[in-house]
C-alpha cells in the first residue's frame, strides 16, 4: 500500500466524520420527524462508508461484513421508522 | 511497499478523494437547504457516486482474492435507498397534507381519495 | 418444460441466488454451491404469493443501454447537484412539484421506474395515482416544467416499456 493510498484514506475518513457531525446538526435540529429520520439513515450509510475505507486500509473482509450488515440493519431501521411517523404505529 | 504507485493506487486514490468531497457536499446540502423536500436530494449524491466511487477503489486495491463480492454493498444500496427514500416522501406529503401545509400539491388520484384524519401538527 | 416451470418458477431469481450466495460466501468450494443451489430451489416456492406475476424481461439491447443511460444520469445529476448545492449562493435553483402522466401500467417496470428516479439524484418519487395514470415527483431544478416531462418520459418511461410491456 502506498502512502497515496494511506494519505488519501486518512482524507476519507476525515471527510467522512466532518459530513457526520453536519448531519448530527440536522439529526438534532430536525425540525420534522422525517427530517431526523433521513438524517439517521444517511449517518448509518456514513458508517457504513467508514467499514469500507477501513476495509481497504487493513485489507481485512471482515470490515465488509460490517459494512453489509451496517448497511442492512440502516435499511430496517429506517424504513421501520419512517412507517411509524407515517401511520404512529409500526404493525398494522 | 512499492516505490512509484502503480496506476490502480492513484486510481483509487483519486476516488477516495472525490468519495470524501460528495458525501461532505451531500452534508452540507442537508444540513443548509431550506425544506425536507429540498433536502431529499443531497443524500442520493451519496449514496450512489459516494458508494460506487469507494467500491472501485476498494477493488481496485485488492491484490489477490475476489473482488465482485464488493458489488453487492453498491448494488444492495440501490435496492434498499429508493424504498426508505420513497416512504419517507411519502412521510412528508402525508403530514404536510395533514397539517394543511401551504405549498403542498393536492394527490394526483381522483378527489374522491380525501383526508379524514385530523390536523396534525407538523413535528 | 412444464415440468422445469414447476421446479425453477423463478430462474433469474434462483441465478441471484445462487450468485449472491457465492459472492456472500468468497468460495466456490462445493459445499457453498450445494448450499446456494438449496436457496436457489428452495427459495423461490415458498415466496410465489410474494412475487409479481407474468414479469417478463424483452428487448435485452434496449435493457442494456437503459442501464447505461441511468449510469450516465447518475454521474451528470450528481455533479449538477454538488454544483447546486456548492454555488446555491449565487444560483438557486428552482425545485418543484412535478406531474407526470403515465402510461407505463406494468407493476414491475412502475418499480423500476421507482428506483430509477430515486437513484437518479434530482428526481425523488412521491405520489403514484392510485390508477396509476400520474405520477408525483419533485424535481431539484425545472427550467420549463413540460420539457421536463417530455424528457422525462423520453429518457426513462419509454424504454421501460418497452422492457415490460
Amino acid at each position: 500500500m502506498s502512502t497515496l493510498v494511506t494519505g488519501a484514506i486518512t482524507f476519507a475518513l476525515g471527510c467522512y466524520a466532518l459530513a457526520s457531525i453536519l448531519v448530527i446538526v440536522r439529526l438534532v435540529r430536525g425540525p420534522s420527524a422525517q427530517d431526523r429520520v433521513s438524517a439517521l439513515d444517511l449517518l448509518y450509510f456514513h458508517a457504513m462508508l467508514v467499514m469500507l475505507v477501513l476495509s481497504i486500509g487493513h485489507r481485512n473482509d471482515v470490515y465488509f461484513e460490517a459494512a453489509l450488515l451496517i448497511a442492512l440493519f440502516g435499511f430496517v431501521s429506517s424504513a421501520a421508522l419512517a412507517k411509524f411517523v407515517l401511520r404512529g404505529e409500526v404493525i398494522e | 511497499m512499492n516505490e512509484m504507485p502503480g496506476w490502480e493506487q492513484i486510481a483509487a486514490a483519486g476516488l477516495l478523494i472525490a468519495s470524501g468531497i460528495l458525501v461532505v457536499i451531500s452534508s452540507i446540502g442537508v444540513l443548509r437547504l431550506p425544506d425536507f423536500f429540498r433536502r431529499m436530494h443531497p443524500p442520493a449524491l451519496a449514496y450512489t457516486l459516494g458508494s460506487w466511487t469507494v467500491t472501485l477503489a476498494a477493488m481496485l486495491t485488492t491484490e489477490t482474492g475476489p473482488v465482485a463480492h464488493l458489488l453487492l454493498i453498491p448494488l444492495l444500496l440501490a435496492i434498499t435507498v429508493p424504498v426508505t427514500t420513497v416512504l419517507l416522501a411519502r412521510v412528508a406529503l402525508f403530514r404536510r397534507r395533514a397539517a394543511r401545509s401551504g405549498d403542498t400539491p393536492p394527490p394526483v388520484t381522483a378527489p374522491a381519495v380525501t383526508l379524514n384524519e385530523q390536523p396534525m401538527a407538523e413535528r | 418444460m412444464n415440468v422445469l416451470r414447476k421446479i425453477v418458477p423463478a430462474p433469474l431469481m434462483s441465478l441471484t441466488l445462487l450468485l449472491l450466495w457465492v459472492a456472500l460466501a468468497r468460495s466456490t468450494s462445493p459445499g457453498q454451491i450445494l448450499i446456494g443451489l438449496v436457496l436457489a430451489f428452495g427459495v423461490p416456492p415458498l415466496t410465489t404469493g410474494l412475487r409479481l406475476k407474468n414479469v417478463r424481461l424483452r428487448a435485452p439491447l434496449v435493457l442494456m443501454r437503459f442501464v447505461l443511460t441511468v449510469a450516465v444520469d447518475v454521474v451528470t445529476s450528481n455533479a449538477e447537484i454538488a454544483w447546486g448545492i456548492v454555488a446555491g449562493r449565487w444560483r438557486q435553483p428552482r425545485p418543484a412539484f412535478v406531474t407526470v402522466p403515465l402510461e407505463l401500467r406494468d407493476p414491475a417496470g412502475l418499480a423500476a421506474l421507482a428506483v430509477v428516479t430515486t437513484i437518479v439524484p434530482g428526481t425523488v418519487w412521491t405520489e403514484l395515482a392510485l390508477d396509476r395514470s400520474a405520477l408525483l415527483l419533485h424535481v431539484w431544478d425545472v427550467g420549463d416544467e413540460s420539457a421536463f416531462v417530455a424528457r422525462f418520459k423520453h429518457r426513462y418511461e419509454r424504454p421501460l416499456r418497452e422492457i415490460f410491456e
